[in-house]
């Protein structure tokens, strides 16, 4: 298979995410969708490393890897702190910062 | 025979991904991305990239995955309300992400990057695999390696202090 094929599904996989987070609006759902979005960052890291024939398109990916964790462990705290102090966990309703 | 692995794959990345944002149930979200990320990781492999696949079926539909089925028991779906900030932001919003993906396609193909249409290089068989990884996150990318590690310290501290009970103060 070409190289292209896996770039055109990654920005598939990646327009697919922000589809997501647009049309969504529970936290936990827009969690989820920001992974997809990751995911397909990372799919098209690793692509390019496989048609440049270099694996440090791969650490790459392992370290973009690690950063998604760390963001979906501070989100998830975030909505359990939401929740907590019986918020709606809503995106639209939280909007207090907004001007 | 890697085509057919690649566009049962491919076919399983794109559903779980319209799975997640289609259900209406975030704990079938959950399972829908499961499912996107084990197809990613077939794809992993067939780039030749053993590493990370294993890192993708591990760390992420193993670990961080577990995660979310947990808050999201914790949580409970509650239905989503209709009400729109924005008129029409149900019909924009796919417009918009068609848009980005012709925006995007656009700019991979007309890129004018020719090994885009081979499938790269012949690499020798340990390409990709984690001895290989390994070497390079010690040795060329140490100081990433170590960085990311304090970041992942510091993720977990500040979940627990985001999601600890508070004892006295609970304004």
């Amino acid at each position: 298979m070409n190289i292209t094929w896996y770039i055109v599904l990654s920005s598939l996989l990646f327009a697919t995410g922000v589809l997501g987070i647009l049309l969504r609006r529970s936290p936990l759902v827009i969690l989820l969708c920001l992974e997809l979005m990751l995911n397909a960052g990372n799919l098209a890291l690793v692509a390019f490393s496989r048609m440049v024939g270099n694996e440090q398109g791969q650490v790459f990916a392992v370290i973009v890897m690690v950063i998604a964790a760390c963001e979906v462990v501070v989100g998830l705290g975030l909505i359990v702190a939401i929740f907590r102090r019986r918020l709606p966990l809503n995106v639209d309703d939280l909007r207090e910062l907004r001007g | 025979m890697e085509a057919v692995v690649f566009f049962v794959a491919a076919i399983g990345a794109l559903g779980g991904a319209i799975g997640v944002i289609a259900m209406r149930n975030p704990f079938y979200s959950v399972l829908a991305l499961i499912v996107h990320l084990f197809s990613l990781a077939a794809l992993f492999l067939l780039l030749t990239s053993a590493f990370v696949a294993a890192a993708q079926v591990v760390v992420y539909a193993g670990a961080v995955m577990v995660l979310y089925v947990f808050v999201v028991a914790y949580v409970g779906g509650g239905g989503e309300s209709a009400w729109e900030p924005i008129p029409g932001q149900r019909f924009l919003a796919p417009l918009l992400g068609i848009a980005l993906f012709v925006e995007l396609s656009i700019a991979v193909l007309g890129s004018a990057l020719k090994a885009l249409e081979t499938e790269g290089p012949d690499v020798k068989a340990g390409f990709g695999d984690p001895a290989a990884i390994g070497r390079l996150l010690l040795e060329k990318f140490l100081l990433p390696f170590e960085a990311s590690s304090i970041l992942l310290l510091l993720a977990a501290v500040g979940a627990i202090v985001l999601a600890a009970r508070r004892q006295e103060t609970n304004a």
